[in-house]
């Protein structure tokens, strides 16, 4: 029996992997905490736009977690990502072009017609695609269910695996939080259907269609470990960049605020660690919805390999 | 020198954009310096976790007040730092616009005074202007720090004749070059100018690789401060040979 702690995306792909993988395995699901910060994740499966910044293992593991949540939940939008910059800005296209693989020179409007005249031209990640997190989160739980997991509360009965992001700091003294803020918006004025992230020196944002013209508008990152609600900093500068990438956002209704604290190792590499005999999956930092599959499988295959050294 | 402390190396890093605290700190260790910068206005108290892995760098922390936009802003940030990290050295910015993000002076010497007067270390992110040079000395500043170009620019010494001019006015304060380097031919024209030390942060952390560009950024601003103190040859409107022109060869 394998007890995971968390029921956060590394907690449920944890899972996933190992009942997939033949093992008995319960999710222990501790009421009353914070919410994961998963369930506030743009949910952009983008490995190559995320090499701007990221470490390479990122962009070169990140290309599986497509056709994992692709079999795994029912919608994942493949429509790339699209990338683009104000025009007095327009340097830091060609410095996130320097910066990253996979994409390609476009015009914005042909891609996605609402932008026409607004932007010159823009990058495109064709192998990039999204999703919506709470959904497939959901399609997880369902999914675990109906193999037969149990989600409980209380202590656990196996192994463990702790996937409880910063509820596991007092066992990973470097995991540290990285604070991240996103609106939610009602926008039936803008048709957007892949994710477009606007390059800005100082406020980068992206949006993230959730169909039906609700639009995530996220994230900002903050080094700091304070819970609590949206400032309105945050909210200025993510609502100015949404309004830089189409004036009709300022008619659209906020309709939700988030605030979550994304857990990070010192390299912000989401990582498996031993601390005796508990694994760890953590410091998903903003990798979470990519990542996580990739750790969960690693997390199988080391789990095989401490049974055949055993044996 | 700064305060009374000198510094080997005289480049110094401000700590903020880089693609993660490791990258960070591999490139502070590249670049050789012993002076780094950290915000706190909209971090606060609650960026424990980062600043513990600054303090782990082994650099003397210099806190700053980006991102303060009034005197009184500014004066709470730098008495917040204090008790964050134990320290009385305070980079004091404040800000005059939003969008250039230029010091507003008046509001610069006001801040310094009240520091000065509560025990504080003030390094004043200035201009150029030589009236608000000596204003800040007035307040008890004992370092200044003038802009190269506006923050995150990239544009390097852009009114070199001020500066030029600056460096002549004050000689026997410390100059920093704080904001607006983008290369390290700049930092390096700024060391051979004869100031003191050269502060930035976007043109490192946001390379490529920020450890490489760390590094030759240490270079320079090293290069630049040697070839100062040893003479810097003038400018000629002429050519000089520098073995003779006339007579023949003399081949054995």
């Amino acid at each position: 029996m394998i007890s995971v702690l968390g029921c956060g995306v590394a907690g449920l792909c944890a899972a996933t992997a190992l009942s997939e993988a033949g093992h008995m395995v319960e999710v222990i699901d501790p009421q009353g905490p914070p919410p994961p910060a998963s369930h506030l994740a743009g949910g952009m499966l983008a490995p190559f736009c995320e090499g701007e910044s990221a470490d390479a293992r990122v962009v070169v593991q990140g290309q599986m977690a497509v056709g994992w949540w692709d079999a795994h939940v029912p919608e994942v939008a493949r429509r790339g990502t699209l990338v683009l910059a104000p025009p007095r800005d327009a340097v830091e296209l060609e410095r996130f072009a320097r910066a990253t693989q996979g994409h390609r020179w476009v015009a914005p409007d042909d891609l996605e017609p609402d932008l026409a005249q607004r932007f010159g031209r823009g990058l495109f990640f064709a192998a990039e695609a999204h999703l919506d997190p709470e959904a497939a989160l959901a399609a997880l739980r369902a999914a675990l269910l109906s193999r037969g997991v149990v989600f409980r509360d209380g202590g656990p009965r196996g192994r463990i695996v702790d996937c409880r992001g910063l509820g596991a700091a007092q066992a990973l003294p470097d995991l540290r939080a990285v604070r991240g803020e996103m609106l939610l918006l009602d926008a039936p004025d803008v048709t957007l259907s892949r994710p477009v992230r606007l390059l800005h020196p100082r406020f980068p944002c992206y949006v993230v269609p959730r169909g039906q013209g609700r639009y995530m508008v996220g994230a900002t990152m903050v080094e700091c470990n304070r819970a609590g609600p949206v400032t309105a900093r945050a909210a200025m500068e993510l609502l100015s960049a949404a309004y830089a990438l189409h004036p009709a956002f300022a008619e659209a209704a906020v309709i939700g605020t988030g605030a979550g604290l994304r857990p990070a190792f010192p390299d912000n590499m989401p990582a498996l660690r031993r601390v005796g005999d508990t694994v760890h999956l953590n410091g998903l930092y903003r990798h979470g919805f990519l990542m996580a599959p990739v750790l969960a499988l690693h997390l199988v295959q080391m789990l095989a390999e401490e049974l055949a050294h055993a044996h | 020198m700064f305060y009374g402390l000198d510094l080997q190396n005289r480049l110094m890093l401000g700590t903020a954009q880089y693609p993660s605290p490791q990258v960070l700190r591999a490139a502070i260790a590249a670049s050789g310096a012993e002076v780094i910068t950290v915000s706190l206005r909209r971090e606060g108290s609650g960026g424990a976790g980062f600043h513990d892995i600054l303090r782990d760098c082994g650099c003397l922390i210099l806190p700053n007040t980006a991102g303060c936009h009034t005197v009184r802003e500014a004066v709470t940030t730098a008495q917040m730092a204090r008790d964050l990290f134990g320290t009385n050295w305070i980079k004091l910015e404040v800000i005059g616009h939003a969008d250039t993000l230029q010091p507003d002076p008046f509001a610069l010497v006001e801040a310094a005074r009240i520091l000065c007067a509560d025990g504080f270390k003030v390094f004043p992110y200035t201009t150029e202007d030589l009236i608000v040079g000596e204003r800040l000395l007035a307040a008890g500043c004992k370092v200044l720090m003038p802009w190269g170009a506006p923050i995150g620019s990239g544009q390097g010494l852009r009114n070199l004749d001020g500066l030029r001019s600056m460096r002549a006015h004050f000689p026997g304060v410390p100059l920093v070059i704080d904001a607006g380097i983008g290369t390290p031919s700049q930092a390096m024209q700024a060391m051979e100018l004869g100031f003191d030390a050269v502060l930035l942060n976007t043109a490192v952390a946001k390379a490529l690789d920020p450890v490489a560009m760390a590094r030759a950024f240490g270079q320079a601003v090293a290069a630049g401060r040697l070839a100062h103190a040893a003479g810097l040859m003038p400018r000629r409107d002429m050519a000089q040979p520098s073995t003779p022109i006339f007579g023949m060869a003399e081949l054995a």
